[in-house]
């Protein structure tokens, strides 16, 4: 690990130490948090018991699952949108407005088309995550160096053959930034759709927890996202580091 | 590994009136892995008030290392660094840099850019606006001082950095290797300009360059680096008379100056590129 | 020309799918157009609709407040000494990846019901995205700036103000428009689970209530009220580019 690898932990910990300690002090009252520790053994409790894992196995699965068709989806409409320049400029304010409108009032909309259950979140989250790719996409293609292109026309390669083999190369660092948001936003679609309106899954575990007072459980499960979004932010970012610097000139 | 012999220590030339001096410096890094890395020196040095002295050396020899020392931006490892006859601690009243990066704030216009360092000392509005007209009048950019750096070439915006050092009436200039991005037929002219703006301030220069013909041409005196860490290795007179220009590049006596230059230079370079220097000198 | 052209034909495709889905998907799950243009002059006419839109107004001009200060204060900081950055950037952009719904219990057993919990979340959304935006545009403001703030001798404050600031303002505003956005939709979401006033409450009513009219007439104001300041953004951003 590198030394700011270090530091950080170093600070990561020392935050954990300082809140256990408010907690158990009384100075932060049980009712609105419970130390760290207690948090954690409540988690391991859960995670032993079983009676949780078709929770989560359901709500990764959807937040994979979204974050797949986000990326799919927000990758070709990026690449279409950044063809047409007129269009580009037409679109631009409503993609820069959309995370304005909490879009999980449409909710509705894809129970109607889907049924209630997993297609209408996986709807909800994927409608979340794919501007981000959107977005990303055209800023990623944007900043292919033209001389990339030019000399792959100098190759005379086919159109196909240059987007594969020069235009993704380059654009790459970028479209992963695009990646690393749609997965953090399916995440959020996912959990927040199961929290407000769902039957199954993490957030509606969390959400029971808390009507029914169950504060251990909540805060368990809580601490559950929380590990689970800074493992795979983790994993990206190694990859994501990987990429750049094979990339970068 | 032998030592060449040729890279002892030579000591510069001794001006009757010392205007900065560099005794023992030395410039030592720490890496990031921890390993110390020697950058600089160790050097001794002594340039006189009003001299125009260059600095010529191979890639990554150390020569912006001098400028930090010098200019006081930052402070040297070992060994003391005197201008005027007061050691420098920090940044000296009365230094002017102009860096190889281009340092035009693209948020103001040309002229705004010449006087931003006299409006941030508190100097009152006409005298600013005397100055900063002489300066951009200097360097010719009258037409063009309600423009912006992004309007401008590469070779206009240095300009804009030279007016607002030149504003600042600077006793000692430091220059970076200033010319480094523009083509050579500006860079020549750019030159002209150097050696005007050396005269009508009567400043003493120090201008660093990987040119050999530009150093040659522009200075009183130019020091010879090695490869890292830098040392001076040689000192060149070149004798020209004050009032020169670029015509002095056709004279026979500009060639054995860049020759004897690249004669010193050439194994420093070559250990550079990681080529083995010839035992014998001299054409293939 | 060609560009209004292509604007125009955009609209009008959204108008049709909307039309379409409405279609399909009917009336419980959907408003058309028509009604949801209907409802919402029915609503820009009412004294309930602009009291509660003057709720969210001043809650969210207090979260985008805070958001700035505390935003921008972190990140120049943070973006200022390099080992700093490097250490939070990867913490602050985890944390900002929770699923902010899973912290809104603490947020609700911390602040309460009332304008302060609106007002968090609100914050809770913007704050760290201006940071991440102001620290990367300290980042990449060129070294060469600082040394030439050196050699003319500024002080601190002189260097802050005349060089920093302006440098780095393209690269904010980015930042800020972004989180103009997120403060919004935080004290939106804020007021849908903590609220019984303002604009986020009129959705979660509506919701209650199956009034699907309201909740598009609401989500269709905020839009264009998103559009318009966008435009103000884009605007300003013309202004300061060089």
């Amino acid at each position: 690990m590198t030394s700011a690898g270090w530091i950080r932990t170093a600070v990561v910990v020392a935050f954990v130490g300082v809140v256990e300690l408010l907690c158990r002090t009384g100075l932060i009252p049980n009712t609105v948090l419970i130390p760290p520790s207690e948090m954690a053994r409540e988690l391991v409790s859960i995670l032993e018991g079983g009676e949780m894992t078709g929770d989560i196995a359901a709500t990764f699965r959807n937040a994979v699952l979204a974050t797949v068709i986000a990326v799919a989806i927000g990758f070709a409409v990026g690449i279409v949108i950044q063809a047409m320049p007129a269009l580009r400029r037409s679109v631009e304010p409503l993609l820069a407005s959309y995370y304005s409108v909490p879009t999980f009032i449409f909710y509705p909309v894809f129970i109607v088309l889907f049924g209630v259950g997993d297609r209408a979140i996986i709807a909800i989250a994927v409608l979340l995550a794919v501007v981000a790719m959107i977005t990303a996409t055209l800023n990623g293609i944007d900043r292919i160096p033209p001389v990339l292109k030019k000399t792959a026309r100098i190759y005379r390669m086919s159109r196909v053959r240059t987007a594969l083999l020069v235009e993704l190369p380059a654009a790459a660092p970028y479209l992963f930034t695009g990646v690393k948001l749609s997965v953090a936003y399916a995440f959020i679609g996912v959990i927040a759709s199961e929290f407000i309106l769902s039957g199954s899954g993490l957030g509606y575990e969390i959400a029971y927890a808390y009507n029914n007072f169950e504060n251990r459980k909540m805060y368990a499960l809580m601490l559950l996202v929380l590990l689970s979004v800074a493992l795979i932010n983790s994993v990206l970012d190694v990859i994501d580091n990987r990429l750049q610097s094979r990339l970068r000139r | 590994m032998t030592v060449d012999p040729s890279m002892t220590q030579i000591s510069a030339p001794a001006p009757a009136d010392v205007h900065v001096s560099l005794r023992k410096v030395v410039r030592t890094f720490v890496l990031p892995s921890g390993l110390p890395l020697h950058a600089l020196g160790p050097i001794d040095l002594d340039i006189g008030r009003g001299e125009f002295f260059a600095v010529v050396g191979p890639s990554g020899c150390g020569k912006s290392t001098l400028i930090d020392v010098l200019s006081g931006l930052s402070p040297p490892t070992g060994g003391d660094v005197l201008f005027e006859g007061k050691p420098v601690h920090g940044v000296p009243d009365g230094v002017g840099v102009v860096f190889q990066e281009d340092a035009s704030f693209p948020w103001l216009n040309v002229r705004d850019n010449v006087a931003f360092g006299l409006r941030r000392a508190g100097v009152d509005g006409a005298e600013v606006k005397r100055r900063v007209d002489y300066a951009v009048g200097f360097v010719g950019l009258n037409d063009f001082s309600a423009a912006y750096p992004a309007q401008l070439s590469g070779g206009m915006r240095q300009r804009v950095c030279i007016a607002r050092t030149l504003v600042l009436q600077p006793r000692l200039i430091l220059l970076d290797e200033p010319f480094g991005a523009l083509d050579q037929q500006t860079r020549l002219l750019m030159g002209d300009e150097l050696l005007r703006l050396w005269r009508e301030t009567s400043a003493t220069v120090l201008l660093i360059t990987h040119a050999l013909d530009e150093a040659a041409m522009l200075s009183d005196c130019i020091g010879v680096m090695s490869s890292r860490p830098g040392r001076f290795i040689d000192f060149v007179r070149t004798g020209w008379a004050r009032d020169r220009d670029n015509r002095v590049v056709s004279t026979p006596h500009f060639g054995e100056i860049t020759a004897r230059l690249w004669d010193k230079l050439r194994t420093e370079s070559m250990k550079i590129m990681g080529v083995q220097s010839p035992s014998s000198p001299g054409p293939r | 020309m060609r560009q209004h052209l292509a604007t125009l034909l955009v609209f009008a495709a959204l108008i049709a799918a909307w039309q379409l889905l409405y279609l399909i998907a009917g009336d419980v799950a959907l408003a058309s157009p028509v009604a949801t243009v209907r409802r919402m002059v029915e609503m820009l006419q009412t004294r309930s609709f602009w009291d509660n839109a003057r709720e969210t107004g001043y809650a969210f001009l207090c979260a985008l407040a805070l958001a700035l200060a505390g935003g921008i204060g972190l990140g120049v900081a943070l973006g200022l000494r390099r080992l700093a950055a490097v250490v939070a950037e990867p913490i602050l952009i985890t944390l900002y990846s929770i699923p902010k719904v899973t912290l809104y219990p603490l947020v609700l057993l911390t602040f309460g019901l009332g304008i302060s919990a609106k007002v968090a979340f609100g914050v809770m959304h913007g704050l760290i995205p201006i940071a991440i935006f102001a620290m990367n545009a300290i980042r990449q403001m060129k070294p060469v700036y600082l040394r030439s703030s050196r050699v003319l001798r500024l002080t601190s404050l002189q260097t802050a103000t005349s060089i920093v600031l302006p440098a780095i303002l393209p690269e904010l505003l980015s930042g800020v428009r972004i989180g103009f956005s997120l403060t919004l939709l935080g004290v939106l979401i804020g007021e849908m689970f903590a609220s019984r006033h303002g604009l986020g409450f009129l959705i979660t009513n509506a919701m209650g209530l199956g009034d699907m009219a309201t909740i598009m007439a609401v989500a269709l104001f905020l839009t264009a009220f998103a559009l318009v300041a966008n435009g103000m953004f884009s605007s300003l951003n013309r202004m300061t580019h060089r």
